[in-house]
Order: structure tokens, then sequence, then C-alpha cells
């Protein structure tokens, strides 16, 4: 590869993606696309296959949902057990525009908040949609006997949450997304005892079988055996999640990985705003070069917590002996109407430039105060412990100090990836029959996603948007039923199988481990919380060239049958290898500063993110052309009828 | 960044597949730091085995936070180790001592099939919640959330019987391998709802059946599951799901 291509811009193509919104006023399309899709019979339902992959909130909700509906539904995940997806791990909340607070919230809200909040860089029609399903999630959570808290008069409690002014989050201790995982698992545990989802756990999906152009199937790997297996069915619904673990640290589970979608996007789906990835800024900071993941406190703690750094450069003394006259608490100074409450990418980036002017704290120096003194003196130890014991029994356990004393140290981490794959209203990618759900798809938190967001997306697409647009799918097409007998799938297992024999071969010296490690640093580095183009340059040199070190050093103990850890990390790292190029080089195209998505040379006097509106305004979906090759730019252009993007104010 | 540095004599179990017969090895890990978790101490581990070339030692983690209940080990002889509410993953390698002997085996049961190494087979657990730990709701069907109140004590209840996360080292811990305590938080959690009320009898009755299908012990009151639970869930929502079962047969 010459490095002549990779600084040229981007090849791009003469025809603009259609994303087949329906037309009407924004308040009535879904109900009217709803009431007007095509359907597939009761009796006919048993008759069509579907592939799930993923077992999170959008896969799980999913494959329950079209269990429910009678469909035949194979569910696949890399856990042993669905109950494990990382969804699990989700903390503060989740967002639904019920207005029991009577504070001004209204689905509208929800819409506005949220299209602000990605920085004018999700699609209109697509967000007012998941505003409106918003309250029937809650519903429908309560009802599977999620344990939600309660107020004394046993109704539905609220709090509020990081950009919104209204109290719309609801929350189970500081564990909802264990509670509404749970509360989808157990939905599904029943249509798996009703015989009409086929749980397929310690599975990882390593390929997409296209036959005359569909989705038909996919290539697995048992993780057990090491034994490739293959699955067809009608359609394919990709709920994989995010892929933040190309930074090697995140707060993502050490599994997680974007090898599904990536290799769907070598079949043929185009891949969404890749650069538009997510630091969450209240994470346990980095302590030692060994760590294997970052941990995240919820956002709800900066409910009652209040950030701030010494106000003197190197003052290095302990929290404790800074009077409150040499305190900086800078989010509260420069952003009053929302002070510690700002989005996240806003108060990861003020936290980061803190500790670049010399103000971090803790030995690295690169961590901010979550201070909750002034809420302890206010609500007291009780109030404080219900809210966020278990959170502040975490950080004890991490770190060994006692945030009831002494304020907690907290520094941004990769968190939640807004990418993804690129799908249309109806959330099928640009591969006729290949849907994607939740994280893995692209279409609603534009640049950067709002707390207490992702869990309500993720169930949306799962348990009210898929049903219906899938069945519009099957309904028009009416497929012929197909087998693995078919050529199509002994090829794609044999690639596959190639593919990992390959890496087999290499036969080096380095542990997997070591090189992606190496491989987030660069990420982290260069392509991380901002980035530069002469960064961003470099960034995709040092990317290629560890590619070549990784196919020449990389040691696999162990050989391809068998329960193999090396290997399963071996294929994730590879992909991410050539993932990376691609994040970088969107993030170098993208001449502009938005959302999660910040370029040094592209911000306003006081250093907030400018976003160029003229040149920008669209999603960039990137094709596979082939490896090596230069991928080609599709835009999707985003009209915004009912938002005015306007410059972003939390002040 | 710390400058101390652990080392540690481990025993870990291998086996190379179920059928296979397992066996203690002796392996000495240098370089340790006390901030470690005790997964990153065995990722540092097989990072130097893969280095001298050999095979590293497989176990199961994905959130390393304590939260998803993947991880698992008996760790010299205590399901999750030394420290009380918490998992594998989250503890911290600063709780034992420099030079210490270790030794790290699977959660042991006869339900739980050893697969590989530290890994067990734990779809068991998976069977006992298809049994009957739900609620039959198809989405779409539901009323306003706040149609149904519910007190905020009965919430609270639910939400501690509901904090499980489905690791297991109940049953390892237990001498019975019994399943009482997973099997009862789920009980327990959807006893305390009117959600959970019209299915309560056949739900009691079918996921104690199937915990003994599956062959897992009976309870006999040791409460080593309650001390060895990295989520606290107590053992009074054993209690619970006896008085539930009762109902349910008497009833």
């Amino acid at each position: 590869m010459n490095q002549t291509f990779l600084n040229a811009p981007p090849e791009e193509s003469a025809r603009i993606l259609d994303a087949r919104i329906p037309p009407g006023p924004l308040e009535r399309k879904w109900t009217d696309h709803r009431g007007h899709v095509s359907l597939v019979s009761p009796a006919n339902k048993r008759k069509h296959t579907i592939l799930v992959v993923g077992t999170g909130l959008a896969g799980g909700a999913a494959a329950a949902a079209l269990g429910e509906l009678g469909y035949r539904v194979l569910n696949f995940c890399i856990q042993d057990s669905p109950r494990r997806a990382h969804s699990v791990a989700a903390q503060g909340g989740i967002n639904a525009s019920k207005n029991y607070q009577n504070d001004g919230d209204s689905d509208f809200r929800l819409f506005y908040d949220t299209v602000k909040g990605g920085d004018f860089r999700a699609r209109e029609a697509n967000v007012y949609r998941l505003a409106e399903l918003s309250g029937a999630i809650i519903d429908q959570c309560v009802a599977q006997g999620v344990p939600f808290a309660r107020e004394y008069g046993g109704t539905l409690a609220n709090r509020s949450f990081g950009g919104a002014q209204v109290s719309r989050t609801f929350y189970a201790r500081g564990q909802t997304g264990q509670q509404l995982l749970l509360g989808a698992y157990g939905s599904l545990m029943r249509q798996v005892a009703a015989g009409t989802v086929t749980m397929l756990a310690r599975r990882e999906m390593l390929d997409l079988v296209l036959v005359d152009g569909r989705a038909r199937g996919i290539v697995c790997r048992n993780l057990v055996t090491g034994e490739l297996e293959t699955y067809a069915g009608d359609a394919v619904l990709l709920a994989t999640g995010g892929y933040s673990t190309v930074f090697y640290l995140s707060t993502n589970a050490v599994n997680c990985n974007n090898s599904a979608a990536w290799r769907c996007h070598k079949r043929g789906a185009f891949f969404a705003n890749p650069c538009f990835t997510q630091i969450h800024p209240t994470c346990i900071p980095q302590e030692a070069e060994t760590q294997s993941k970052l941990t995240l406190m919820s956002e709800s703690l900066r409910n009652d917590g209040r950030v701030w750094v010494p106000a003197k450069a190197g003052d290095h003394r302990s929290a404790a002996e800074i009077p409150e006259s040499e305190r900086d608490y800078y989010l509260e100074r420069i952003y009053p109407a929302f002070g510690n409450l700002v989005p996240r990418d806003i108060a990861s980036r003020a936290a980061k430039r803190m500790c670049d002017e010399g103000k971090g704290v803790g030995k690295t120096g690169r961590a901010v105060f979550l201070d909750f003194q002034a809420a302890l003196e206010r609500l007291g130890r009780p109030v404080i412990a219900e809210r966020y014991g278990n959170l502040f029994h975490m950080y004890e356990e991490i770190t060994a100090e006692d945030p009831y004393r002494v304020p907690m140290r907290i520094y941004p981490a990769p968190h939640y990836t807004m990418g993804g794959l690129w799908v249309d209203y109806n959330l099928m990618t640009t591969i006729p029959g290949l849907f994607a759900l939740g994280e893995a798809n692209f279409s609603d938190h534009g640049a950067n996603r709002l707390g207490a967001s992702a869990l309500m997306q993720g169930l949306a697409d799962g348990y009210f948007v898929i049903p219906y647009t899938l069945g519009a799918y099957l309904a028009e097409w009416r497929p012929q039923p197909i087998s693995t007998e078919h050529e199509a799938f002994a090829q794609a297992a044999a690639e596959v199988r190639q593919g990992i024999q390959s890496l087999l071969e290499v036969a080096g010296k380095e542990p997997v481990r070591d090189l992606w490690r190496r491989l987030g640093h660069i990420c982290w580095e260069r392509v991380g919380m901002s980035r530069e183009a002469s960064g961003l340059n470099q960034a995709l040199e040092e990317i290629r060239d560890l590619r070549k070190s990784f196919w020449q050093e990389v040691c696999i103990p162990g050989g391809e049958r068998e329960l193999n850890r090396s290997l399963e990390m071996a294929i994730r790292v590879a992909d991410y290898l050539e993932f990376a190029e691609l994040l970088a080089m969107d993030a170098l195209h993208r001449e502009e500063s938005c959302g999660g998505h910040f370029r040094e040379e592209f911000r306003t006097p006081e250093g907030e993110a400018l976003r160029d509106d003229e040149r920008f305004t669209y999603v960039a979906a990137w094709e596979y052309t082939g490896d090596l090759q230069r991928p080609r730019l599709h835009k999707e252009n985003l009209k915004f009828e009912h938002v005015q993007p306007g410059q972003r104010s939390y002040k | 960044m710390s400058t101390q540095s652990m080392s540690f004599n481990l025993r870990v179990w291998r086996q190379e597949g179920p059928q296979e017969p397992g066996r203690l090895v002796d392996y000495k890990v240098v370089d340790i730091s006390p901030e470690m978790s005790f997964l990153e101490m065995l990722d540092e581990l097989n990072v130097q085995l893969t280095r001298k070339g050999e095979r590293p030692v497989e176990f199961d983690s994905d959130c390393r936070e304590g939260i998803c209940g993947m991880c698992g080990l008996v760790i010299t002889g205590v399901a999750h180790g030394p420290l009380s509410a918490t998992t594998t993953c989250t503890l911290r390698m600063r709780h034992f001592q420099d030079g210490q002997t270790i030794e790290v085996e699977p959660f042991r049961a006869a339900a739980f099939p050893v697969l590989r190494d530290l890994v067990v087979d734990r779809t068991a657990l998976d069977r006992i919640i298809q049994a009957g730990g739900f609620v039959s709701q198809n989405a779409g069907s539901a009323p306003d959330g706040n149609a149904i109140p519910i007190p905020k004590d009965d919430a609270e209840n639910a939400m501690d019987a509901a904090s499980c996360i489905g690791c297991g080292a109940c049953v390892a811990a237990c001498p019975n391998a019994s399943a009482f305590l997973f099997t009862s938080a789920k009980v327990s959690q959807l006893a305390y709802l009117p959600q959970g009320r019209p299915e309560a009898r056949r739900r009691v009755a079918s996921m104690v059946r199937q915990m003994d299908l599956e062959g897992f012990g009976n309870c006999t009151n040791h409460g080593e599951c309650e001390a060895v639970c990295p989520k606290e869930v107590s053992i009074h929502h054993i209690a619970r799901m006896r008085k539930e079962y009762w109902k349910a047969m008497l009833g």
C-alpha cells in the first residue's frame, strides 16, 4: 500500500443513499408506516427462520419478540449464557418521555434533546420514532417484573441525566442494564421453553452467507469444539454491539468485538460514521499498563457529585488540604445552565483540557475529582448510600479509597460507539435481508449519545421496530426455503477456515494481547478524544505497520478445533487492524468537530466543537472495495425540518 | 503507577477436555502489581506461558466489573476467593501476600461439567429459568407502567433478589452442589411483585423440578451459598421459596 492513497481524499459515489423514510408529518410517520406495511400471516410466520446474532437488549428483545409472534428463531451469543451480554453492565438508567414528573417532558422534547445532544448528525425520523416508543418500553419492562426504583406511593421514580433538564430517566439502583437485560432474558427463556427460539451459546459469527445478493445465513465458530457451523434462514439480524475495544482499554467487556459487523461490511454492508466514538467522562482512571479494562462509574453520579480540579496547575496537595477558594468547579463555572450535567462529550473534553493544563490530580495527573461532600452534608449518608451505594462500593474495591471520605478520581474512557452498520428507516443494511439493531447500527445518536439512551434504543429496535419491519421485508419478498446444502455455505465456511489457518501458520512469538494493546495505544493517542490531521495520517501509517507485524509475529498456542481463547482474540484483533484504518480515515475526512468527534483544527474560540454544516451535514457510509483498497464514500444527506441546527450551548 | 511487584506460586487446574483427566499444575507468576485483578494476574500468567511456547490457561470472563456473572474460580477453596461480596474479576491482588501459594480450580458440581481447564458448562442454570423464571408477557400488551403501584419496600426486596448474576458460586460452595439460592432468587423476586403472582404456583413447582432434573443437590441449610455470593443474595429467599413451594403443593 502506498501512502499517497492513505492521504488522498476519498473516492465518492455519485449515488445518494436513500434512507426510505416514510412520507407524512414527523409524528405520523411511524404510525402510518406500521399501518401500511405488508404483514406475514400467523400461519406463515413459523415457516420463516430468522437468525439473530447477539443477546443483549437489542438481540435478546428481538429474538423474544419474534418468537412470541411465531417465527422460528435461532439466537446466537459468544458467552455461555444470553444473560451475560454486555448490556448487563449499563448502570444509570433508561429514558422515556412519560412526563410522570409533570416537568414538561414530551415525545417532542425527548426527540429534540436527542437530536441536539447528537450534535445534529442523527436522522430526525429515526429519533422521533425512538422517542415515541420510549414509553411502551417502560410499560413492557414493568410488566416483565423489572424492579424499577419506586416512590413511597408505589409509583415509578425518575432522575435526571446529562444533557436533559427534565427527570425522565427510569432506573433500578445502579444496575438498570442488568435488570432490563434479565427482563428480556426471561422473555427469551420463555420462548426457548415454548420451542420458538433455539439458543446457540458459545458461538461466534465469522461470516455472512449471501445467496442471490440477499443475506441467507451465517458461518459460526463453535467456541467449545472449534468446529465451523453454518446456519440458514430468511433474514439475519445483527445485534452484536459496538467497537470500543478497538482502543483495547474501554468500559466494554473483554469479549466485545467488531468482527461480525466487519465481516458483513466486507460482504457489502456499508459502515457509517465509524469516527463517532463516545468517550465517557466518569470512569475510574487507568492505574497500570497491565490493566485489562476500564470501569465506568454511572453518569448519574454527576447528579450529586461536583467535578473540580485545583485552581492552580501543579498543585499536588490532597483534596482535603485544598481550601474551597483554591478549587475550580470548572463545569459549574463554564456551563452554569447545565453545570455538572452537561453531555458526555462536553464533560470529557473539559476534563482532558484541565489535565492538559496541568491541573490533573492523582498519581498520574490524568484525573479530576468528583466530590460528594456537599451532597453528603445536604442529604446525609443514608440517602447517598441508597442512590449510589453499589457504585461507591465498586469504586472502593478497585481503588482502595473510600468515596464517602475522599473525592472520587475520574477520567474519560472509550465507552460507546455511535457509528455502525448503515441502516435505512427499517433497520435494514445495504444488504437485503441483513438488519442491524442497537449499538451495531448507526442511526439514532448522531455524533454523541446522551446518557440513558442506549438501553432505550436497543429495546425499541428489538421489541417494537424490527417485528414490523422484518415482517414487511418477508411479506414483500416471499423467500423460497433454503438449506445449508447450498454451495454458498460451504464456500463461505471454507473462506473462514482459510483465514483461521493463515493465523495459525504465522507461528510468531508475540502474544495476541500485546499486539492488541499496541493497536489500542495508537487508536487512543491519535484517534481518541481529540484528533488532528497529522496525527491521523501518522495513525494510518502505524496501523499499517502494526498489521504487518501482527501477521509476522503473532503467536497462537493450541489448535483450531478446540476451546482456544488466544485464537478467538487473534481473529478479533486481525479484524480490528483492518477496521482501525477505516476509523482513522473517516476521522480524517470529516473536517469538522461534532459530538464525540473532535478535530483540534476545528474549534470555537472557547475551545468547543465547531461543526461545518455546509460541508458535513451527512452520514458518511463507507463501501468496502477490497483488501488494501480505498473504500468508497456514500453520503446520506441529513435534513433538519423540525430542529434547527445551531451551535450547541449548555451555558 | 505502582512500583511494587509481587510474585505468586499458583497451583492451577488443567484439563484438556470434558472426558480427559485433570490435575493441578504448579506455575510461578512474577511481576504482579497489587492493583491487578485476579484475572489480570492470570492474563499475565498466560502472556508468560505463551512466550515460553506453552498452552495458556483457559478461563471464562467477560465484563470484568462484577456484573455479567461469566467469571468464577475457586481460589484456595473459596468460590470467588477470600473477599466477601466480590467476583473473581473484581478481586485485587493486594488482598494476597507476596509469595503466597494460591490454588485455582473451576466451579465444581455434577451439573457443571468442565469444558477445559477452568471453564465449566453452566447451561443448567438457563434451563431452570426456562422452566418458569419469567412473567408470561408478550411485547406490546403491557398496561401503563404506573397502572400497578408497587410498595417501595416490595420493589426494594425484589431488587435485592434480582441482583443475582447467575455465576453459580452458590452451587460451587455448597457441599450438596445445590442451586437453591440461585433458583430462590428468581422465585422470590417475582413473588414480591404483583406481576409475578398469576403464575406463582406453576413457576415454583416447575423450577424446583428442573433443579432436581439437572442433578443439583438439596439444601441442608449450610449457608455457604450466601457467604460466597458476590451480590450478597440472602438465604431468606430460600425460606421464601420453600413457603411458595408448599403453597403451590398444598394450596
